[in-house]
C-alpha cells in the first residue's frame, strides 16, 4: 500500500516524462513548446513535493513565465507554427534511439548498483536561511557568484540587443 | 516519513536527461534543440535538489547550484533566441543544416 506522498510523486513523474517525450517527438513546433511548458510545470510540482516552495516559485516564474514565453515568441517570429515539421531520417532516428537507450541503461545501472542511502535527517530550506547564505561573504556564502550572475545577466541583455538589432545600411539613404 | 527512495527520483531525472538528449540528436530545428537543452538542464536541477535534500540535508549548496543554473539558463535562452532571430533574418531558415557559411 503506497502512501499519498508516493502516489503524488509517481503521478508527477509520469506527467513530467510523458510531457517531455511528447515535447521532443511532436511534429508541430508550437505543440512541442506547449508540452515543454507542461513538463516544466510538472518539475515545479516535483519541487513542491520535495518541500522546496521557493525553488518551485522560481521555476514557475523563470521557466514557465520567462523562457517558454520567449521560445513561443521566437517560434512566431521564425516559423509557420501550424506547419508539420519533417521527421528525422530513419537512420538518424534509429541511431539516436540506440544511443539514448544505451546511455540510459548504463547510467541507470550505475545508479542502481550504487544504491544511494538517504540519511533521513530533516531538511530545512527556509527562505531566511537561503537569503542569509546567499549574501554571506564567508566560506559558506554565495555573495561572489551572486554578483557574477548579475554581471552575466547584464552582459547577456546587452549582447542580445546588439545581436538582434537590425543593422541599417547607410548606402540605402 | 518519506517512502519514495532516492533512486526513483534519480530514475526520473535520468530519463528526462536522455529524453532531452534524444531531442538534441533527432531534431534539426534550432528552436527544438533549444527546448531539448532546457529539458536537460531541468533534469540536472532535479538531481541537484534530490541529492541536497536526501544526502546532505544540513547544507544548501545543491539548492544554490540550482538557482544559478536557472539564472544562466535564462541568459542562455535569451542569447540563443537573439542568435536564432538573426540567423533567420539572414538565411530565412533556422535549420542547422542550412547554416553552412562558416563550413570549411
Amino acid at each position: 500500500m503506497m502512501s499519498a506522498n508516493a502516489v503524488i510523486f509517481y503521478m508527477l513523474s509520469v506527467f513530467v516524462l510523458s510531457a517531455g517525450i511528447l515535447s521532443v517527438t511532436s511534429r508541430k513546433i508550437f505543440r512541442s513548446a506547449i508540452w515543454l511548458l507542461f513538463s516544466l510545470m510538472g518539475i515545479a510540482g516535483l519541487y513542491f513535493w520535495m518541500e522546496l516552495d521557493f525553488l518551485a516559485a522560481v521555476q514557475i516564474a523563470v521557466y514557465v513565465g520567462g523562457i517558454v514565453v520567449l521560445i513561443i515568441f521566437s517560434i512566431f517570429l521564425t516559423e509557420q507554427s501550424g506547419r508539420e515539421m519533417q521527421g528525422p531520417p530513419l537512420a538518424r532516428n534509429i541511431f539516436s534511439l540506440l544511443a539514448v537507450a544505451f546511455g540510459f541503461v548504463l547510467t541507470w545501472l550505475l545508479i542502481y548498483r550504487y544504491g544511494f542511502h538517504a540519511g533521513g535527517r530533516k531538511f530545512d530550506p527556509g527562505v531566511g536561511r537561503i537569503g542569509s547564505q546567499m549574501l554571506a561573504t564567508d566560506g559558506q556564502g554565495y555573495a561572489l557568484p551572486f554578483e557574477l550572475a548579475s554581471v552575466l545577466l547584464l552582459s547577456a541583455m546587452i549582447g542580445c540587443i546588439v545581436i538582434a538589432m537590425k543593422t541599417t545600411k547607410k548606402s540605402d539613404a | 516519513m518519506n517512502q519514495v527512495p532516492l533512486s526513483h527520483i534519480l530514475f526520473v531525472s535520468t530519463a528526462l536527461f536522455f529524453i532531452g538528449i534524444y531531442g538534441l540528436f533527432s531534431r534539426r530545428n534550432l528552436v527544438c534543440m533549444l527546448m531539448a537543452v532546457e529539458l536537460i538542464l531541468n533534469s540536472v536541477n532535479i538531481n541537484f535538489v534530490a541529492f541536497n535534500k536526501y544526502l546532505y540535508p544540513d547544507r544548501l549548496d545543491g539548492f544554490f547550484f540550482v538557482v544559478f543554473i536557472i539564472t544562466i539558463a535564462a541568459a542562455e535562452a535569451a542569447v540563443a533566441i537573439a542568435i536564432i532571430i538573426n540567423l533567420y533574418r539572414n538565411h530565412r531558415s533556422i535549420d542547422v543544416e542550412d547554416a553552412t557559411n562558416m563550413k570549411f
